[in-house]
């Protein structure tokens, strides 16, 4: 029964992927994109892989298609027609799926026990986790202690994406924002609209609520920071919306949101370095408390908390920087 | 009992994919946006009305019944809500119904 819902999904996907190249019109891609998220989600829970499914469907579906559509208001609504042959890419798209088919033949079959990656070191993690860390989510003990290091990669990279944008876009509104009719987000917000903006603000405290018992059940569930970052923003962006984009800056300053995107990495810097200081290796929480699995579950909760906040603080900013963007 | 449960679970969720069948068969067929989003809309709301209870039978008394109801009060809350700022957002953007303009207006615009 997985298998034929999965070929379904998959052939969903195939679908809305043809769609989303052939569309001319941007505004049918972006929502198609989020389709295409969504389904994605969909099949990585059919595979298990709830964590990965609820990234997907926070990030993929929800947050990347605000961006982008933010990022519409400040361009054209349709595909600019090509302005050369696309023989030369057509012959390099063909070739590489060619590549990637063969490569999928020395693939394991679907759900091999005997795969090179449940044998490899998912054993040991799964035997380990248990007895060094005691949480039940051994992907959140594998995302958070047993490869830190990446997880810590992944935060600079959130961090350095946010600033980078942040360069491009400028932090302080442009000077065309006051008196830009195409602006994203009317300053006076969705007031006259009486029905969205009840409801809105209606479940504005229960999405927060939800991004906090994704942040801190992470241990225990799927979730986590990345996941909880951006449930979080997800509930701020609502509120700008519904609002007005100044009112969401009165409740977190650009200020607030610039020390956001720095203060989460560093506090995952910070925890490795007292690994450090504490006579152990970085990143090894293990001594943060008397009881070694006591630390390891501390250091876990500040870690993910870290994460949180800056990917809270990259995706309210890259928000903002489009909201403010006036239109060329 | 156990039975009885089973089959009146089954009917709450065959009759709610019925319902999200025709909505999906009125989203592609009918003539306009207003009458697409009437029956994708309607069918919307009602499909999860009977599918969750459905689901939530199979639960029974447990924590995921819970959950599930969380889930229906959001569906509730939203679907119905995504439909009104949809219909206003087609509105403000100046889509009219060919039936709206042949009937109801004419007069007022001619």
């Amino acid at each position: 029964m997985t298998v034929i819902f999965g070929f379904f999904l998959l052939t969903l996907l195939l679908i809305t992927a043809v769609a989303i190249v052939q569309s001319q019109n941007l505004f049918v891609s972006v929502m198609l994109s989020g389709m295409f998220s969504l389904l994605l989600a969909v099949n990585f829970f059919l595979l298990d892989a709830a964590d990965v499914a609820l990234t997907e469907a926070a990030v993929g579906a929800g947050i990347s298609t605000v961006l982008l559509l933010s990022a519409l208001a400040i361009t054209a609504k349709h595909e600019k027609a090509p302005s050369s042959s696309r023989v030369g890419a057509l012959i390099i798209v063909i070739i590489a799926t060619l590549v990637l088919i063969y490569a999928t033949l020395g693939n394991p079959q679907f759900a091999d026990p005997n795969a090179p990656v449940h044998q490899h070191v998912a054993p040991w993690y799964l035997d380990k986790t248990a007895e060094a860390i005691d949480i039940p989510n051994v992907v959140t003990a594998v995302l958070g202690s047993f490869r830190g290091y990446d997880t810590l990669g992944e935060v600079f990279v959130v961090f350095t994406a946010g600033i980078g944008v942040l360069f491009l876009l400028g932090t302080q509104p442009g000077p065309f924002a006051q008196s830009n009719p195409f602006k994203l987000t009317d300053p006076k917000g969705l007031r006259h609209y009486l029905i969205p903006r009840v409801v809105g603000r209606m479940l504005i405290p229960f999405i927060l609520l939800f991004g906090l018992y994704v942040q801190f059940h992470g241990e225990y569930g799927p979730g986590g920071g990345f996941q909880a970052g951006a449930l979080i923003a997800a509930a701020i962006i609502l509120f700008a919306l519904l609002e007005g984009e100044n009112s969401a800056l009165k409740v977190i300053p650009r200020s607030v949101l610039i020390g956001l995107i720095a203060g989460g990495a560093l506090l995952y810097g910070v925890v490795g370095l007292f690994g450090i200081f504490l006579g152990s290796n970085f990143l090894d929480y293990s001594v943060l408390s008397s009881n070694p699995v006591k630390g390891q579950q501390m250091g876990l909760l500040i870690i993910e908390a870290g994460v949180g906040i800056t990917v809270t603080g990259v995706l309210l900013s890259i928000f903002h920087a489009f909201a403010a963007r006036g239109k060329f | 009992m156990e039975l009885f449960l089973d089959i009146a679970s089954w009917i709450l969720m065959s009759l709610g994919g019925v319902f999200v069948f025709i909505g999906g068969l009125g989203a592609l067929r009918m003539p306009d946006l207003y009458t697409r989003m009437h029956a994708a809309g309607i069918t919307d709301s009602i499909a999860p009305i009977l599918i969750i209870p459905g689901l939530m039978l199979q639960a029974g008394l447990t924590l995921a019944s819970v959950k599930l109801l969380a889930i229906l009060v959001f569906l509730l809350l939203t679907g119905p809500t995504a439909s009104n700022a949809l219909a206003s957002a087609a509105l403000l953007a100046g889509n009219r119904s060919e039936q709206v303009k042949s009937t109801a207006v004419p007069e007022s615009e001619e």
